[in-house]
């Protein structure tokens, strides 16, 4: 089933159930996003996406990637208030993460400035806290190595007491999903580096090159019950 | 519904009658947390050691709070209600043998008005309850809250009977509608239409959650009801079982309300025994059970989505409510969460009618409020009022008016993210929409009064800071947002603030309320715009004069001793812990303003008012 709407101005559709998001997005409407990565759930944390709707009489500001389209709701995808918060989005991540490039392209992208009013952090790296690592390694690894620690603006991810964690595999999907480059991973030789472990990686059968840690490797094959013998060659000798 | 004639509230209530009545003598000493810091719990031990000493075959019974905390502890000797205050463990044997024995008032224990010197024997007498209307918290003073017979005998539980052998769901939910109750936590949501959207939507089990996870700074009435009268809170959520057709229940409350915790747990159990609890409740099939779930003691997860996620065993974080918790609440089930309070006004409306109850209050707010009165108001302590009587009544009325004599200022309603409220509006009625009207709200009835000695802009820098450390973090506009307007504040204080700060300040706020999460981060800037809106010279005038007109704000204000007023006592010297103040004796004093810390301690012992701060 189809459902009818107006994003500014123009008549779309949608299937029934897709969010705002999508919807406004296959109209070829331009949204901006950090925190809505395909493949974790959404967390609605970052607040870029924000569209001001109207129903019936009352208007307001929803998170497009997790409102659902539905019939004949009016969305103004840049309305003052949309703008308002956006920019304010911004501005914030900007201070909190100045070394970021991604956060200053798309703040240029933007016509937005960094607000010389808020001191720059020093100590949050390239982190947003969009936590598609965490939703990542939870949901799709299925390991949950790392999580949130701490409220508000202490909040930090990491491994739990920033140790060593013995659940993680090394699988750098963490690093695949974070918008920002925030998470650190090195690969020299038969090591990668990654949340401060060190993992050893497997060399690919047939063409040698190292291709995966073996920890992985040895999680894929206890969670599918393939023998580790045929998980060691690499995704391209296959 | 079948039911079981023997086991009626009614008939429990009448089997108790042998032993109570309205002629009874006993002792009622308050007990909640509060008297309890003022050391009742010691008061009643004596009190049942004189009366044993002296042959007296009389109860004392310790009671939740009674709500005039400025003179705790009280003891209220029945049936002649004489009201006592401030009560030593000193004054326990004249008690005994004069008032107890033979009913003769002790005076000096009585209550004093303050202006009028007159004393006044009862509770009814005195201002501070003579205009309140205490439905819902008044009993707390005629029960020992771990007694489920003592709220059997004040028609307790006789609801739950009528509403099981009498009623509908579908009755019920109507009752509450025509009554007009609205949520008691703060958003102000009509009860019945949540409870009809549960009992509607499909999806099994359902759930009814009492939240009890009060955090705002300075409130205390949720914690005095669970404390002072479990059972009343229990009730309303069995009742609300049965009209939304859910048979388990959860109250979510503080860990650091041990007592409230201890008698809800006490309540559960009795009401277990009694059949009001549990598998077929008073003979019905209708089945119930409640737990407690105890919180950490995180501001957040009074928030909805945060509470549920708090109950499953997840961080306390809210999510986005696009679907309401009526379809989709605690583990995604159809889920009614209401208030404490508002579950306690449940058994008076259907006792009592919804006739009666919506004869209470305005247009738009039906029923009474209990409010904390904190801050600079002479009578500390809490009230319950019709919806609808004014600040000014509630303020000069019941709170006796402002401390030392000072001058209002504000006050603040809602808690950290109300909004604070100047004099000019102090006839507006109180009620849900005539406070959000006037840019705050009324939140979960916290009332902090300030008098001009308060600025207010370090009232505002303190909330934000409060929610700053209470953010949960998730969303970028609160975590990011609210700090960084925190630290606005406080370069503000500091005589750090710059030239285009309010505006900042506003711009920011609109865009943090639309862009947050939730409503901690949609109400947060609620203290910064209100402040600017009504005291915006505060601002402007620590901006561009670098100057705290109220005298707070340490890096703006000096300290000197007016030579005129000192009579060179020495005192200001022996208090003054950086050894600031100096002079000889019997001759105008002086303060050293380079080893000053504005502590304000040379002021609080100035008998002549002879140090100035500008």
């Amino acid at each position: 089933m189809m459902v009818n709407l107006t994003v500014d101005g123009k008549n779309i559709s949608a299937p029934k159930g897709t969010m705002l998001l999508e919807a406004i997005r296959g109209a070829g409407i331009a949204i901006p996003t950090l925190c809505a990565h395909e493949a974790v759930s959404r967390s609605g944390a970052c607040r870029l996406c924000v569209v001001e709707i109207k129903k019936g009489n009352r208007t307001r500001i929803v998170t497009s990637c997790l409102y659902a389209a539905e019939e004949g709701l009016i969305v103004d995808t840049k309305s003052e208030r949309v703008l308002n918060v956006r920019r304010l989005v911004m501005e914030l991540l900007l201070a909190r993460c100045p070394e970021s490039e991604v956060l200053q392209k798309m703040a240029k992208e933007m016509s937005v400035e960094v607000q010389p009013r808020f001191v720059a952090d020093s100590d949050k790296g390239k982190c947003i806290l969009c936590r598609s690592c965490v939703r990542v390694c939870e949901e799709v690894v299925g390991v949950s190595a790392i999580g949130l620690f701490s409220r508000g603006s202490d909040k930090t991810v990491g491994t739990p007491y920033n140790e060593k964690s013995d659940v993680c595999i090394g699988c750098g999907a963490c690093v695949y999903v974070c918008p920002t480059g925030h998470i650190e991973m090195t690969s020299t030789g038969d090591k990668r580096k990654i949340w401060g472990r060190t993992f050893k990686m497997q060399t690919c059968d047939k063409c040698g090159k190292y291709f995966a840690p073996v920890d992985q490797l040895k999680f894929i094959s206890k969670k599918t019950g393939v023998p580790m013998s045929e998980l060691t060659v690499c995704t391209e000798c296959r | 519904m079948k039911n079981n004639s023997d086991t009626q509230p009614q008939q429990l209530k009448d089997d108790l009658k042998l032993n109570y009545g309205p002629n009874k003598k006993f002792v009622a000493i308050c007990a909640g947390t509060g008297c309890r810091a003022y050391g009742s719990l010691k008061v009643k031990e004596a009190l049942e050691a004189e009366l044993k000493k002296q042959n007296m075959n009389v109860d004392v019974i310790a009671t939740g709070c009674l709500g005039f905390c400025e003179k705790g502890p009280m003891v209220v000797i029945h049936p002649d209600k004489y009201f006592y205050q401030s009560v030593k463990v000193a004054d326990v044997p004249e008690i005994v043998s004069k008032t107890v024995a033979k009913g003769e008032v002790i005076s000096r224990l009585l209550y004093r008005h303050p202006e009028t010197k007159k004393t006044m024997f009862r509770e009814e007498d005195m201002p501070f309850y003579k205009k309140q209307l205490r439905v819902v918290f008044g009993s707390n003073g005629m029960i020992d809250p771990t007694k489920i017979d003592d709220y059997l005998v004040i028609n307790g539980y006789q609801a739950l009977g009528k509403v099981l052998s009498e009623m509908t769901p579908e009755g019920v939910i109507n009752e509450v509608k025509k009554a007009g109750l609205r949520g008691r936590g703060g958003g102000g949501f009509h009860t019945a239409v949540k409870w009809e959207g549960v009992r509607k939507t499909a999806g099994e089990p359902k759930y009814v959650i009492a939240n009890g996870d009060e955090g705002d700074p300075g409130a205390y009435m949720d914690r005095s009801l669970m404390e002072g009268n479990p059972h009343s809170i229990i009730e309303g959520m069995i009742i609300g079982g049965y009209a939304v057709g859910a048979n388990e229940g959860y109250i979510y409350v503080r860990n650091e309300y041990p007592l409230a915790v201890t008698h809800l747990n006490i309540a559960i159990a009795a009401a277990r025994e009694a059949g009001l609890l549990g598998k077929n409740i008073l003979g019905t099939d209708f089945s119930f059970d409640i737990h407690i779930n105890k919180g950490a003691g995180a501001f957040v997860c009074g928030e909805s989505s945060a509470l549920f996620a708090s109950i499953e065993g997840r961080a306390g974080e809210p999510r986005a409510k696009y679907v309401h918790a009526v379809e989709k609440g605690l583990w995604d089930k159809p889920t009614v969460l209401n208030n404490v309070e508002t579950w306690a006004n449940v058994p008076l409306i259907i006792n009592k009618g919804a006739d009666w109850y919506s004869s209470i209050g305005t247009e738009g707010s039906k029923g009474t409020k209990i409010f904390s009165l904190v801050g600079k108001i002479r009578n500390t302590g809490l009230i319950e009022v019709p919806m609808g009587t004014t600040l000014y009544e509630i303020i000069y009325d019941m709170g006796g008016g402002i401390t030392n004599g000072r001058k209002f200022k504000a006050v603040q309603t809602g808690g950290p993210s109300g909004g604070c409220i100047p004099e000019s509006l102090l006839d507006i009625p109180v009620d849900f929409d005539k406070l959000y009207e006037v840019g705050s709200m009324m939140g979960s009835g916290g009332m902090i009064v300030m008098d001009d000695k308060s600025c207010m802009v370090d009232v505002a820098r303190y909330f934000l800071a409060f929610l700053k450390e209470e953010s949960c973090g998730k969303c970028v506009p609160c975590r990011e947002g609210v700090r960084r307007m925190s630290d606005i504040l406080e370069d503000i204080c500091a005589g750090k603030g710059t030239e285009g700060d309010i505006n900042l300040l506003e711009n920011m706020s609109q865009a943090i309320a639309d862009g947050s999460l939730c409503a901690l981060g949609g109400s947060a800037p609620n203290p910064v715009l209100s402040t600017i809106k009504y005291f915006r010279e505060e601002y402007e005038a620590h901006i561009k004069d670098h100057r705290c007109p109220a005298g707070v704000c340490k890096a703006l204000i000096t300290y000197s001793i007016d030579p005129e007023k000192c009579t060179g006592c020495g005192l200001c010297i022996k208090v003054c812990p950086t050894q600031a103040t100096s002079g000889e004796k019997k001759k105008a004093h002086t303060i050293d303003n380079n080893k000053c810390t504005r502590c304000g301690a040379c002021i609080e012992s100035c008998k002549f008012e002879a140090i100035n701060v500008k």
